[in-house]
C-alpha cells in the first residue's frame, strides 16, 4: 500500500532499531510516554517494544479518547437516550461498550429500547436530523483536536440547513492541558519519571507543532510529534534518545508529511468560531482539569445538547479495583492492576482502558498477554 | 399439477410485493411454492410437494449441518444471500470432510419484501446449488409484519456424505504441536465486500466476495495430504477468531507469521481506511487446513493448483502452550498476540 509500505519497511524498521541501540547509554533508562492511544496500538500491534533494548521504557499516555471520558458524562448520555423517546442518540462505535455507572453501557441501553445510532461521521448525525424532522437528534461528541473539526463542521451544516432538531452533547478535550497535568505529577515521587514524549500525529495535523513549545519550555522535556506508522515511531524515539543523550528540550517533528508548524488554520478559525474553552472538565483518571474541554459558543448555544435538555453533569466514582487512574497517568502498568484479565477483560471491562484498543489495557490483553513476565513497575525502574 | 385451475392469477414476480397471506400456509403459501420455489429448485424429492423428503443416501457416515444466513445488504459484490446461504451450509458440511447432497431453506420474509428481489435470491440460490452439485429437498417460508424482519432471512440445513477415505473426520480438536497451517488464498474479502457495500460507508474499491462452495478444494487437498487434521472455513470473526477455535479446541497454541498472510492490497487499503484488521472479517470462500508437518508441502501444492486456492500459503504451525495463545510475528520482526474477536469488529476513531 502506497504511503504506508515505505513505514512499515522492516529494513529501515532494523537500521532504526540498530541506531537506537549504538546510541543509547546502557547505564542509564529511558523513559518515553507516547501520549497517543494510536500510538500505544501501534506499539503493541507490530511488537516494537521487542525491537527496543530493555532500558527504554514507554509509558502509555492517556490520549485514548474513550479512556478518559469520565463515567459521569456517558451517564448523561444513557439517562438523555432513555428518558426521552424522541431522541436520537449518535455516536461513535468505540463508545458502545464503555462502561458507565452500575455496568449500563451504551449497547445495553440500545437493547432496553433507547435509538442510539453507531455513525462513522458527524456528518451522518446531520443527516439523520434531516430525515427525521420530528426527532431530535443529538450527537455524542468526544475526542481530542482530531475530531473536534468534524462536530463543528456537522453544527455549520446543520445551521446552514435551518434544522433545530439537532445538537451536540460535547465532550472534546484538549491535549496541551493534558500533558501539562501528566506532568504535575510526573516528577513527584510516585509520578511516572518521563525523559520525554512521544507527541500526538494527529492532533497536532489540526494544532500544529508550536503549542507543544510551551510544555517542553516548562517541564524541560523533549517532544517529537510522530506518525503511526512503525518507522515513524522508531523514528521519533530514536530523535527522543539524541535529545536526551544531548541534554536538549526541543520540540521536533517527526511527522512532517503530515504536520505543519502552523497546524491546520482553517480546521481552528472552524472550531474557535463554533466552540469556547471549558473553564473546567472532569478527565478519568486526572480529575478535573482547568480549560481542558471544548462547548459549545454562545453564539451557537442553539446546539448545545446540555442547554437544549437541561442535563447537568454529575461526577461519578470509579470501580474501586480499577487502576484506570494510575494507568493513564503513566504510574501504573496495566498488569500492575490487580483486576487486569481477570475481572476486567475486554469482554467484561470495569475500566475504559479495557475497551478502546487504544486504550492501554485492551492494547496489553490484546497484543501482549502472551508475555509471561509480569512488567516491572514504572515507578521502580 | 395445473396452476392455472387453482390460482386465478399469476403472482406478479416483477412489481408485487410479499403479503402476510404468502406465509398463512392457504393457498397463497402454496401458490407462492408452485410459481417461484418449485421452478427454481425442482427435483424429485421437492416436486412432490410433501412437507418432507424422503432420500436414500449412500457411500458413508452422514454429516449434517445448519446455517443462519441474515447479510445485509442482501445483495453485493460477487454474491447475495442466496448464494451465501448455499455456500455457508455447504462448506460447513465440506469442513466436517463431507461431500455435500441436499440441502432444506427456510424463508423468513419481511411483509412488503418485493417479489423480485426474492426471485433474484431465489435464482441465485438455485444457481449455487446446482454449481455446488446439491439439490434442495425441503423448505419453508414464513412471513412477519413490516418492521419486524430486515427483508428475508435464509436458513438451511445440508446433508452430506463422509466418504470412507476419512477413516476420522477433520476437526478442531485434532491439531498437534509441530503441524502446519494453511490457508486456501485471500483473507477478509467478504468482510470488506460488506461493510464497503453498505450504504452508509461508500469505498471506491474494486473488492468482491469470495464467496464460493469449498468441497471440491477440499477433496483435491485431502487426495494430497490424506492425514489433514482440522479444516475450517474462517466465516464470522475471520481468520483470528477460527485459528483461536481451533488452538482452544485441542489445547495447543499457534505462530503465525504475519508477512505470510494474504491480504490483497485494496483489501488491506480498506481496512486501513475503516480502522478494521482484515484478520478478524469474515470470509465466504476460504479455508484453513492443519496438516501434519510431513504433508505440508504436498497440501500447498494440491490447494495451489485449484483454481480456489490459487493464493493459498503456509502461515504459520501449532505450538505446545497450554495457555492456547495464537502468537504473531509481525512485519517488524516483533511478536503479538492474536486475540478472539471481542464484540463487534468497530472503527477506531482516531
Amino acid at each position: 500500500m502506497k504511503y504506508v509500505d515505505e513505514f512499515r519497511d522492516p529494513a529501515a524498521a532494523r537500521n532504526l532499531a540498530a541506531s537506537i541501540r549504538a546510541e543509547i547509554h546502557p547505564d542509564r533508562d529511558y523513559r518515553f510516554m507516547e501520549f497517543c492511544g494510536g500510538h500505544t496500538h501501534a506499539l503493541c500491534r507490530f511488537g516494537l517494544e521487542d525491537l527496543l533494548p530493555g532500558n527504554i521504557r514507554m509509558i502509555h499516555g492517556p490520549g485514548c479518547p474513550v479512556c478518559v471520558l469520565p463515567t459521569g458524562r456517558l451517564d448523561m448520555a444513557i439517562s438523555l437516550a432513555l428518558s426521552h423517546p424522541d431522541v436520537i442518540l449518535c455516536t461513535y462505535g468505540d463508545l458502545m461498550r464503555v462502561p458507565a455507572s452500575k455496568g449500563d453501557t451504551l449497547r445495553g441501553a440500545k437493547a432496553r429500547g433507547a435509538d442510539i445510532r453507531m455513525i462513522y461521521s458527524p456528518a451522518q448525525a446531520v443527516d439523520i436530523a434531516a430525515a427525521n424532522p420530528d426527532r431530535q437528534v443529538v450527537f455524542m461528541a468526544i475526542g481530542f483536536e482530531t475530531t473536534t473539526p468534524p462536530t463543528a463542521a456537522s453544527i455549520l451544516a446543520a445551521e446552514a440547513k435551518r434544522l433545530t432538531n439537532f445538537t451536540v452533547l460535547c465532550n472534546h478535550v484538549l491535549t496541551p492541558a493534558a500533558i501539562d497535568a501528566i506532568m504535575t505529577t510526573a516528577d513527584g515521587a510516585t509520578g511516572a519519571q518521563l525523559d520525554g514524549f512521544i507527541g500526538p500525529g494527529n492532533v497536532s495535523t489540526i494544532i500544529g507543532a508550536e503549542p507543544y513549545e510551551a510544555a517542553s519550555e516548562t517541564w524541560h522535556k523533549p517532544i517529537v510529534i510522530s506518525g503511526f506508522e512503525p518507522n515513524d515511531l522508531l523514528q521519533a524515539i530514536l530523535m527522543l534518545v539524541r535529545q536526551v543523550n544531548r541534554g536538549e528540550t526541543v520540540v521536533e517533528n517527526a511527522f512532517a508529511r503530515a504536520v505543519r508548524p502552523g497546524g491546520n488554520t482553517k480546521a481552528q478559525d472552524m472550531c474557535g468560531r463554533v466552540f469556547t474553552i471549558r473553564n473546567s472538565f472532569e478527565w478519568r483518571g486526572l480529575g478535573e482539569i482547568p480549560g481542558s474541554a471544548l462547548r459549545l459558543a454562545p453564539a451557537y448555544a442553539a446546539f448545545d445538547a446540555e442547554a437544549r435538555f437541561g442535563i447537568d453533569y454529575v461526577s461519578t466514582p470509579d470501580h474501586k479495583a480499577c487502576e484506570c487512574a494510575a494507568i493513564l497517568r503513566g504510574e501504573k502498568a496495566p498488569r500492575e492492576c490487580k483486576v487486569f484479565a481477570t475481572a476486567c477483560t475486554p469482554e467484561h471491562p470495569l475500566g475504559s482502558c479495557m475497551v478502546s484498543p487504544e486504550g492501554a489495557c485492551a492494547a496489553h490483553y490484546l497484543y501482549g498477554r502472551f508475555r509471561k513476565a509480569p512488567e516491572p513497575s514504572p515507578a521502580a525502574t | 399439477m395445473s396452476d392455472r385451475r387453482l390460482f386465478t392469477r399469476r403472482i406478479d414476480l416483477r412489481k408485487g410485493h410479499v403479503e402476510l397471506v404468502h406465509g398463512a400456509g392457504g393457498k397463497a403459501s402454496a401458490q407462492l411454492f408452485e410459481e417461484l420455489f418449485r421452478p427454481a429448485f425442482s427435483n424429485p424429492a421437492l416436486d412432490r410437494g410433501d412437507d418432507s423428503a424422503c432420500l436414500t443416501m449412500e457411500g458413508g457416515r452422514i454429516v449434517v449441518a445448519t446455517d443462519g444466513h441474515v447479510v445485509s445488504p442482501l445483495f453485493f459484490p460477487g454474491g447475495d444471500i442466496g448464494s451465501l446461504a448455499v455456500h455457508g451450509t455447504v462448506n460447513d458440511l465440506a469442513m466436517g470432510g463431507a461431500t455435500p447432497r441436499h440441502l432444506t431453506a427456510g424463508f423468513i420474509l419481511e411483509e412488503g419484501f418485493p417479489f423480485s428481489d426474492l426471485k433474484r435470491i431465489v435464482d441465485s440460490m438455485a444457481a449455487a446449488a446446482a454449481e455446488a452439485g446439491v439439490t434442495i429437498v425441503a423448505g419453508d417460508t414464513k412471513v412477519v409484519e413490516r418492521g419486524k424482519g430486515d427483508g428475508i432471512f435464509i436458513t438451511t440445513t445440508g446433508l452430506g456424505i463422509l466418504p470412507a477415505d476419512w477413516p476420522e473426520p477433520p476437526g478442531a480438536h485434532r491439531a498437534r504441536p509441530g503441524d502446519v497451517i494453511l490457508v486456501s488464498g485471500t483473507l477478509g474479502d467478504h468482510g470488506t465486500t460488506i461493510l464497503a457495500a453498505r450504504d452508509d460507508l461508500p469505498l471506491m474499491a474494486p473488492i468482491e466476495s469470495d464467496t464460493a462452495p469449498l468441497h471440491g478444494l477440499v477433496s483435491a487437498l485431502h487426495a494430497a495430504a490424506p492425514g489433514v487434521r482440522t479444516l475450517r472455513d474462517p466465516t464470522r470473526g475471520g481468520f483470528a477468531t477460527a485459528i483461536n477455535e481451533i488452538c482452544r479446541a485441542s489445547g495447543t497454541g499457534a505462530l503465525v507469521r504475519e508477512p505470510a498472510l494474504p491480504i490483497r492490497r485494496p483489501v488491506e487499503a480498506a481496512c486501513e481506511i475503516l480502522g478494521v484488521d482484515p484478520l478478524y472479517l469474515a470470509n465466504e470462500g476460504k479455508l484453513i487446513a492443519i496438516v501434519p508437518p510431513a504433508e505440508a508441502d504436498a497440501a500447498l501444492a494440491a490447494l495451489k493448483s485449484h483454481p480456489l486456492g490459487a493464493d493459498a500459503a503456509i502461515v504459520g504451525e501449532i505450538v505446545a502452550d497450554e495457555d492456547c495463545f495464537v502468537q504473531v510475528e509481525t512485519v517488524m520482526g516483533g511478536r503479538r498476540m492474536l486475540d478472539w474477536l471481542v464484540g463487534d469488529p468497530l472503527p477506531r476513531i482516531c
